[in-house]
This record gives structure tokens, sequence and C-alpha cells, in this order.
């Protein structure tokens, strides 16, 4: 018989998975017992470690390439699905066996992430899998391990919260909550990251919190991890004289992290080796990866060290004599990575090209600009409005071009460098400074890379017993595109109109909301509708028709996909008229439904995850 | 963790058993000189005035110290920079590989053994030992006459491994491969 006992946080990275474990039994108020899981995982044929992170990797080997005996893990599991740091190092060598970045291909729009997609491009031997049964599988190693550590108190049984990146779109977390559902996860519910982080520091000072901000705080919390970059504003209200947090907006998905730092450091070291007439292959640039991310730390951390060797090894035995011995210097890391991916820039910078828009092949939509500060500086401007409409809130001085932080929380392996988050912060102060605002304090945290994980197995907790809340709801209006009936004139488009089906802010378990407007639906057709999202136009309600919107105000989502079938009260062909239902599920997805003006029965109308190269 | 879902895994040697209970749970380093709880468990040296143990010193099992000249090699090098003939490579060579070497090897033995100095104290400091020292943390050496408290001069901080933890390892999997070779296809 097991029992609920655990409030279980899950950051589910794309480089990295963790897990922090809350004891509802043994904690009370703000004394919170709390643990961080050690993940057995193989880390050598026929080697099993725990290690505190488990790498998102995923790796699909050969029959014949490694003894099944070798493969075993404390518990049950598939042989012909390797995760976790054997899984990388395999991957090194033979990349085209390992799935990477899976989390990034779930919110792909272009593809099916219920198709076995991943690794891309492989031959046709190789097996591929989902992007959605790839998040899954490191679930379940979550999982089993969990259970093995704890036989009585099985993982689907306790409260369980996983991770998202606040710029994730409604399908994406929609695809999240079913890889968590496919292991029976009954109590699950989906928390954004950078508001896990916030949580993680209210929990870490014991209450101090509600000293350290006052209302009228806006903080930023700025969350650069292995390969995303996702940003979101926070602030401090109040309600009924107590403190409250309200997340007021959250920025775009930014494929950007410190995997793209260490990578551009190794491309200068070899360049400065390929101009001594030395060529390095594939392996070799690995290797050369590794060995800059090392002398990026001690350059970083240490700052009366200018040169630090990097040695390349040799791939044979011969590692003397095969070896390349170079060195990345201080200029070389300022140079790359400062004024590379944290440089200097007005508050007026924007991004150069928006990935959105590019045309991409089959591969992951990178950011164009890899400017962690232009992003941030788009992301300020384009939310200058954004505490407006926030109750009981200082309204923001007029004559601002973007919005005012007031302070600054950091989350993410890349700011464990000291200078990195200087470097922030003494940019955004010139920002304020150039309009007269004073400077943003800097709210400490602790332990970057398990933040996530903690904050979230404490967001459990809290939804349990009561305490500090981040209310906030979507952080997207969201809207159905109709194409409205006029003749056709060539080489224009019908004009479309967007029907606003879910307002912003709408919050988690909320009363559903019926837009007036009615479809006809055709039975037993597949209909589809286009879908858009907006991160900026809060005061739109429920069946608010736009006719017009600047280019910044709506992003095009999925598509919706809604198929009446066929039965007692429909034939094929009939055309049923509907209205379409929003609601914010208590797991924290959007669910869509199409109801009928007569009759019970009601259609979910579903996320088209399956890509828009299909037609 | 010592569930019953670990038995297919094979146990790690005696050697390794017992040097856990040797090292205990990582009592701080600091320490380690007035250690209270002497590690009776290999106590070769019998307690003074104590009649001789009477198992004969046991030879230790090989598979812990495979595995970690395993690691050493999969993580610095260890045993190609050994095995490579070094003597027409000019010192900068060899000082290029032995970086690689001791970075990597430097790490494993911070990840797995956690080795710390038996005394704190910087080299060439006067140190006084108490009757109760333990023989097999501080070895006395030179003029070794008189009885305890003994007072000399730290030669060698000495190093100890405050914690084993090296990875389980699958039933029937070679230990003796130290690093399968490689062939590209």
């Amino acid at each position: 018989m097991s029992t609920r006992r655990f409030a279980v946080g899950i950051d589910l990275g794309t480089t990295h998975c963790a897990l922090a474990y809350v004891d509802l039994e043994q904690s009370e108020g703000e004394e919170v017992v709390q643990g961080l899981m050690e993940i057995p995982q193989l880390t050598g044929p026929g080697a099993v470690e725990e290690r505190p992170l488990l790498p998102s990797f995923l790796y699909l080997p050969h029959p014949d390439e490694l003894k099944p005996g070798d493969l075993r893990l404390p518990w049950e599991a598939d042989p012909g699905r390797i995760v976790g740091e054997l899984a990388r190092s395999l991957g090194a060598n033979t990349p085209i066996r390992l799935v990477s970045s899976a989390k990034s291909w779930l919110c792909h729009p272009d593809v099916d992430r219920r198709a076995p997609i991943l690794p891309p491009g492989v031959p046709e031997e190789v097996p591929q899998i989902s992007p959605l049964e790839a998040s899954t599988q490191y679930l379940r190693h979550l999982r089993d391990a969990w259970n093995g550590l704890h036989p009585y108190a099985d993982l689907a049984e306790q409260e369980v919260t996983v991770t998202v990146p606040a710029s994730f779109d409604p399908a994406a977390r929609e695809l999240t909550a079913d890889a968590a559902r496919a292991l029976g996860i009954e109590n699950l519910v989906l928390l954004e990251e950078p508001q896990a982080a916030l949580y993680n520091w209210v929990n870490d000072s014991h209450g101090a919190w509600r000293k350290q901000v006052r209302v009228g705080d806006i903080i930023l919390v700025v969350d650069v991890g292995g390969g995303t970059t996702d940003l979101s504003l926070i602030a401090v209200t109040e309600r009924e004289g107590a403190l409250e947090l309200t997340r007021v907006a959250v920025g775009e998905h930014i494929l950007l992290g410190g995997d793209n730092m260490d990578l551009a450091l190794a491309h200068v070291v070899k360049a400065k080796l390929g101009a001594i007439g030395v060529e390095l292959d594939r392996w070799q640039i690995q290797a050369l990866t590794h060995g800059c991310r090392h002398a990026k730390e001690r350059i970083l951390s240490e700052p009366d060290l200018d040169v630090v060797p990097v040695v390349v090894p040799s791939r044979g035995a011969k590692l003397v004599g095969g070896s390349v011995r170079t060195e990345l210097t201080r200029d070389e890391v300022t140079g790359t990575l400062i004024d590379g991916f944290f440089p200097e820039v007005p508050a007026n910078a924007r991004p150069a090209g928006r990935s959105r828009t590019a045309l991409t092949k089959l591969g992951l939509p990178f950011a164009q600009d890899p400017a962690v500060t232009r992003h941030l500086a788009a992301f300020l401007a384009r939310q200058a409005t954004a505490t407006e409409t926030l109750e009981g809130f200082v309204p923001q001085a007029q004559g601002r071009t973007f919005l005012h932080p007031t302070a600054v929380l950091f989350n993410g392996g890349v700011f464990k460098a000291e200078v990195l988050r200087d470097r922030v912060m003494a940019i955004i102060d010139q920002w304020l400074a150039a309009e007269g605002g004073a400077g943003a304090r800097l709210l400490g945290a602790p332990d970057l890379d398990l933040a996530v994980a903690r904050g979230a197995a404490y967001y459990g907790y809290v939804r349990r017993v009561g305490g500090v809340r981040i209310r906030g709801g979507t952080a997207q209006s969201y809207y159905v595109g109709i194409e409205s009936a006029m003749p056709a004139v060539p080489g224009l488009e019908p004009p479309l109109q967007a029907l606003c089906l879910a307002p912003f802010g709408m919050e988690e378990g909320s009363e559903p909301q019926i837009a007036p407007q009615e479809f006809g639906l055709v039975v037993g057709e597949p209909v589809r509708f286009r879908f858009f999202g907006s991160s900026v136009r809060r005061e739109d309600r429920v069946g608010t028709l736009l006719e017009e919107w600047g280019p910044e105000e709506l992003d095009e989502l999925e598509e919706l996909h809604a198929e009446l079938p066929t039965g007692a009260h429909h034939q094929a062909g009939d055309i049923v008229p509907v209205r379409l239902q929003a609601a914010v599920t208590e797991v924290g997805t959007l669910e869509l439904t199409a109801i009928p003006r007569t009759g019970r029965k009601q259609w979910r109308v579903e996320f088209n995850v399956r890509g828009s190269g299909d037609e | 963790m010592s569930s019953s879902k670990t038995s297919i895994f094979a146990r790690l040697s005696g050697a390794v058993a017992s040097l856990r209970r040797l090292l205990g749970t990582g009592a701080p380093a600091a320490e380690a000189g007035t250690e209270p709880q002497a590690p009776r468990v290999k106590a070769r040296r019998p307690p003074r005035k104590a009649p001789l143990p009477s198992a004969p010193p046991a030879a230790t099992e090989p598979q812990s110290a495979l595995q970690l000249l395993c690691l050493l090699q999969q993580h610095g090098r260890l045993i190609d920079f050994l095995q490579e003939d070094i003597t027409t490579f000019s010192d900068q060579e060899v000082g290029a590989a032995a970086r690689l070497v001791h970075q990597g090897c430097r790490q494993t033995l911070e990840e797995y053994l956690a080795i710390r100095p038996v005394r704190e104290e910087p080299e060439g400091t006067r140190v006084t030992l108490g009757a109760d020292f333990d023989a097999s943390l501080v070895r006395l050496i030179g003029n070794v006459v008189g009885e305890a408290p003994f007072t000399g001069t730290l030669i060698h901080r000495g190093w100890r491994a405050t914690q084993v933890r090296l990875p389980r390892v699958a039933e029937g999997h070679d230990l003796k491969v130290l690093m399968a070779a490689e062939v590209e296809l």
C-alpha cells in the first residue's frame, strides 16, 4: 500500500534532469524538510553510479554494440534505450544513435512530435523515437529510480510537479502532461521554470523574502540553462494586507544556452589551431569543447588567471605524441562570451532575425542572434505596459520605453559565473539609469543547477498546505483565426480575423469560458483552425473579435484540429453549429472544447502537434 | 539503497567493504589525528600490550583496484600516459599531456575518493602527538625513542580517502578490460 507522502519536483531540462522532494509529513510552515534524489544511472558499460543530475540524453545502441548484462540498472529497464551519463558519452563517438535536446523538439511547431523523428536524419536501420517518447523515457528513468528508493511511496501517487519553460506553448505543455500521464502519474501539475526558481528563492529565505521585496517591485527572472533562455517578469502585489506575487509576462522561446557558449569557445580555439595548420576532427572538437568549458570556468572564477592551457587528447593510445596543446586566453573568453553573448547594448537594441519566421529545414529553430542581452532588451520593451492593468500596482511613469525591473533573480548553470551575473546587472542598470530609474537589486540564489527542481517540490508543498503562491494564469491570450467571407480577389489572401477564446491570465481550474460566436463544423470531416497567441494583448475578453493587429502582437501557434464523428444524431456531411469553450485544467494545460447548440455531446479540440509540413 | 534490487550487482569486494567501514561516513579530515574510534577493522598493528591478532594478513580482492584504474583511464588517460615510451619526447610535449592526465585524474580522485590531507597543519610545523595517537594515520620516523607524547616536525601531511564511492558493477562485467579497443565504422 503506498501513500501520498511527498511533494516531488521534477526539472525535465533540455540538457539535464533533476528530482527534488519535500516530505509532507515532516514539514510544517516555513520549516520544510526537503531532499534531492541521487539518480542511479549507467556511467560506463557495467557501471552504475548515483548522480544528482541525469543528463537528458538517450542512446539507442546497436544490438552488437554492448553486452546486455553491462546495461543493467537496479530496476528492470529496456537495454535498447540508455539514458543519462553513458548515453551522453556513447553519443560523443556515435552521434547517429544519440537523442538530445528532445525538449526543444517537443515545442518545434513544424514537426510531428508524436512521430519517430529522433535522432533526425539517420541511416534507415537506426531506430528512431518521438520527442514525446524521449521525454517519457527520462521521466520513466526518474520514476523507476524513485520507486527503487521509496518502495512504499510510488511516484505515481505522490504530488508531482513537472516544470516547463515559461515560453512553452499550449501544445508543448499538453505533450509534457501526456508524458507524465503515460507513467500513471495522477496528481500532476505543470509549473513554469522561472516561477520554480522564484519559489526556491522564497523557500530558501525561510520567510525573510517578505523583507527583501516590497509592493511595486518587479522581479525579472533570467534563466539561461544549457540549451534555452527563459525570461519572466513577476510583480510584487498586495492582497488583503499580505504580499503576493503575480507573474505578469513571459518571454519567447529562445534556443540559446550554455552549450552554445562552450561551442563558440571551441570554435575560437579551433580557428587558432587551423591557422597553424592543425585540423581537428569531430571527436576532437567535442573533446576541445569539454576542455574549453573547463578552462572557461577557471578563467571566469579566478581573476588573476590570464591564460589556461587546453589540451586536445589524441584518440589513440599515443597520448604524448598525439595530443594537441593550445591555450585559451582571458581575452578570448571575454571577447567570445561577454561581448558575443552578453554585449553591452542600449535598451532599444533588438535581436537580429526572428527564428520563427526563418525558413528552417528539419532542424531546431536555434536563436539567430546569440546576444542574450538583446533578447532581454526586446522582451522588456515588448512588455513595457505589462503592469498597467495590475490592480493596486504603482503605475510606471510616462516616457519609459521598457518595463523597469527593480530586482533580478538569476537561474541556470551559466550564471554560476559571477562575471556574467555582474555583467547583466550592469547592463540593466545602464538601461535604467538612461531613463532616470534606480538600479535593480540582485536577489541571491544558491545552487543554480538545482533551484528549479527544488522550487517545484516546494510549490507542491505550498499547494498542499498553503503559503505564498505566484498568481498569473496563462501568460498569453489565445485566438482562433477566422477567414472572413468575401469575394475572392486574385493575389489577395482573404482577410483574417482573430477571435479571442481565452483571455490573458486565465487561471488553472477557473470557470471555463465560451465565446458566443458559432462555427459550422462538418460532421465526419476533420476541420482545422489557425490558432494564435499574444503575450501583450491583456485587455481582450472572450469573444473579442480582432480585425487587425500589430505585427508583433500575435504569434501563430499550432493549428487546432477538430473532428465530429458521425453518430446517432449526426450524419456525415451535416453541418453542426458549435461554440468553442476554453478552460485551463488543474494540471495547467489549455483545454478547448466544441459545444454544439443542441445535444449534450461535446468534442475535444486538439492541438495539431502533427506539424504543418504534411499538407 | 541496499534493498534487494541491488542484488543483481556483484557485491563489491571485501576490501572495499572493509575500507568503507574503516573510513566511516567521511569524518572531517581535521580531526583525523585524534579520531576517537580507532579503525579496528584493518588494524594490522596490534594495540599496545595486546596479543597479536589471530587472523593472518589476507590478500585483497582485485576488483576495486581495477575499477579505479579504469576510471583513471576513462577520465584522465592515465594508462595511455604510463604505457607510452616518453624518452624521445620533449619536456614540453610530456608536460602538455601531463596536464590532461593531471586534470582528469585529479577530478576522478576527488569524485570517487575525496582525498584530504591527514594533518591540516602546514608541513614544517612542530606537532605533538598524545598517547592515544593512531599509528596508522601518523608514522613516527627518525629518532624514535621515549614515550608519548611525542613532539616532532611534520614532514609530510599524509593523505587519506575520506569516502569511497566507486560505481556499482554489473554481474559478469569483466573489470580486467581497462579500456575496450575502439573500431570506427
